[in-house]
């Protein structure tokens, strides 16, 4: 118990030994298999291609919603940070799209362009910039107004002040939009997909609820955890490591 | 050579600076001095061009430096990056030549947050001297160094303007300061504040 790094394993074990004692109360593998119930549907959707097929999907559909979204977000929460009298315009707008539902953002998408895939890119998109531009903005207001006039009388370009002096000082707030963007994302990814696609989780999840497959649902859902969080390991956190580098030095 | 003719600078319905003109020649430092509040940063951001927002006329050189009462470093590139990047058209070979006048070249590598308070205001000079600005602003950049200390700076400083003799504006409420390095010394005083010839008293 003495080694930290072994606290989130023990986490996860329990979570699966609370798993295992609920299937065994549950008794009925249609409600809910034991977690070695789903060896056999994992292996027969990988056998068949379906699952990376469907992974890849909706995997591309995140990495598209999230880019949009933190591009946009983040030029117009720069924006709105560093110019009051657009913020005072715009704040209205971001509360109001804050707090309207992604299910009728998803819905109206659907409606107004029709079921396709720029639909569903762009409701997901739409569902998650007010979220990066409200963080990205507290970074734009606390942004050093010294080093902006140093960088004016040193004539440094456009270009130069937003690598070397704008984006290293709002890199912990990009990180955190970031990091609530592709959880919240890949979450209204599936809904989308649930509602008007034909391919990807969320549309093998739809189609496993209505055959009370419990079991592929499971499988489905776990699967792209498992994508989520090599994302996290493999992208986020190294990248986050990197640009925290100075602070430790 | 700086050519300062202000008229007025207003912040809302106070007016700061009342009508302020002096020029400072090449090679020429001008010390500005006056107590804290009386308008001395909203002259120097006017003169550096940060303030565009007042009345009058500034005529400055195109190649302009500043070194400010913070060492104002970027604290995520590394101390050869800092020069590197606020002048990136002088290449390597000057900047680790400049790092070498203030006595920072073996600091290349680290981060600003890794020198001493000392050393980030040598680097802010390293930063200022290596362009062979025209114009130099100077804003209360000795203060809170400990006598020996700001001797070193003073002395460094004074070198660093006869090598590259631009003209200087310094601005200060520290009379030793302005002393050691000064050739013309003004007083800001008063309210709206106006510039007049020093006379020690």
């Amino acid at each position: 118990m003495t080694d930290p790094r072994l606290t989130p394993i023990l986490s996860i074990a329990g979570l699966f030994g609370l798993w295992i004692v609920a299937a065994a109360l549950t008794g009925d593998p249609q409600v809910l298999p034991q977690p070695w119930g789903l060896a056999a549907p994992l292996v027969q959707e990988l056998r068949s291609g379906e699952l990376i097929r469907h992974l890849g999907a909706t995997l591309l559909r995140v990495v598209w919603a999230f880019g949009l979204a933190m591009g946009l977000g983040l030029a117009l929460g720069l924006a709105m940070g560093r110019l009051p009298r657009l913020n005072a315009w715009l704040d209205p707008w971001l509360v109001i799209f804050l707090n309207l539902p992604a299910l009728v953002l998803i819905v109206l998408c659907y409606l107004w362009i029709g079921l396709t895939e720029t639909a569903a890119i762009l409701a997901v998109t739409l569902n998650k910039i007010p979220n990066v531009t409200t963080v990205i903005r507290e970074g734009a207001r606390a942004l050093d107004p010294q080093l902006d006039a140093m960088a004016h009388v040193y004539r440094m370009g456009r270009l130069a002040r937003l690598r070397h002096i704008v984006l290293p000082q709002m890199a912990p707030f990009i990180t955190a939009a970031a990091r609530s963007g592709v959880a919240v994302i890949w979450k209204i990814v599936l809904v989308v997909e649930f509602l008007g696609r034909s391919s990807g989780v969320g549309f093998q999840i739809h189609l496993y609820f209505q055959l009370f497959d419990v079991a592929m649902v499971l499988v489905y859902a776990l699967s792209f955890i498992c994508v989520m969080l090599a994302v996290e390991w493999l992208l986020l956190q190294p990248w986050e490591r990197r640009v925290r580098r100075w602070r430790s030095a | 050579m700086i050519t300062v003719g202000i008229r007025s600078k207003f912040f809302g319905a106070t007016q700061v600076l009342g009508d302020i003109s002096f020029t400072v020649a090449g090679g020429e430092t001008v010390a500005v001095l006056g107590p804290s509040g009386v308008g001395k940063s909203t002259l120097l951001r006017i003169v550096a061009g940060i303030d565009t927002d007042f009345d009058g006329r500034v005529d400055r050189p195109e190649n302009m430096a500043i070194v400010f009462q913070e060492p104002t470093l970027l604290r995520w590139r590394s101390v050869l990056d800092n020069l590197m990047v606020v002048h990136p058209d002088l290449g390597r070979d000057r900047a680790m030549a400049a790092l070498e006048r203030v006595g920072l070249a073996s600091k290349g590598a680290d981060y600003p947050g890794q020198l001493s308070l000392g050393q980030q205001r040598r680097l802010a000079l390293a930063r200022a001297f290596m362009g062979r600005p025209e114009g130099l602003i100077m804003d209360e950049a000795f203060v809170s160094l400990d006598p020996a200390l700001a001797k070193t700076m003073f002395d460094l400083t004074r070198s660093l303007i006869a090598e590259t003799q631009p003209a200087t504006l310094l601005v200060t409420h520290d009379i030793a300061e302005a002393e050691a390095l000064a050739t013309r010394i003004l007083s800001l005083s008063g309210s709206p504040a106006t510039l007049s010839e020093h006379t020690s008293a």
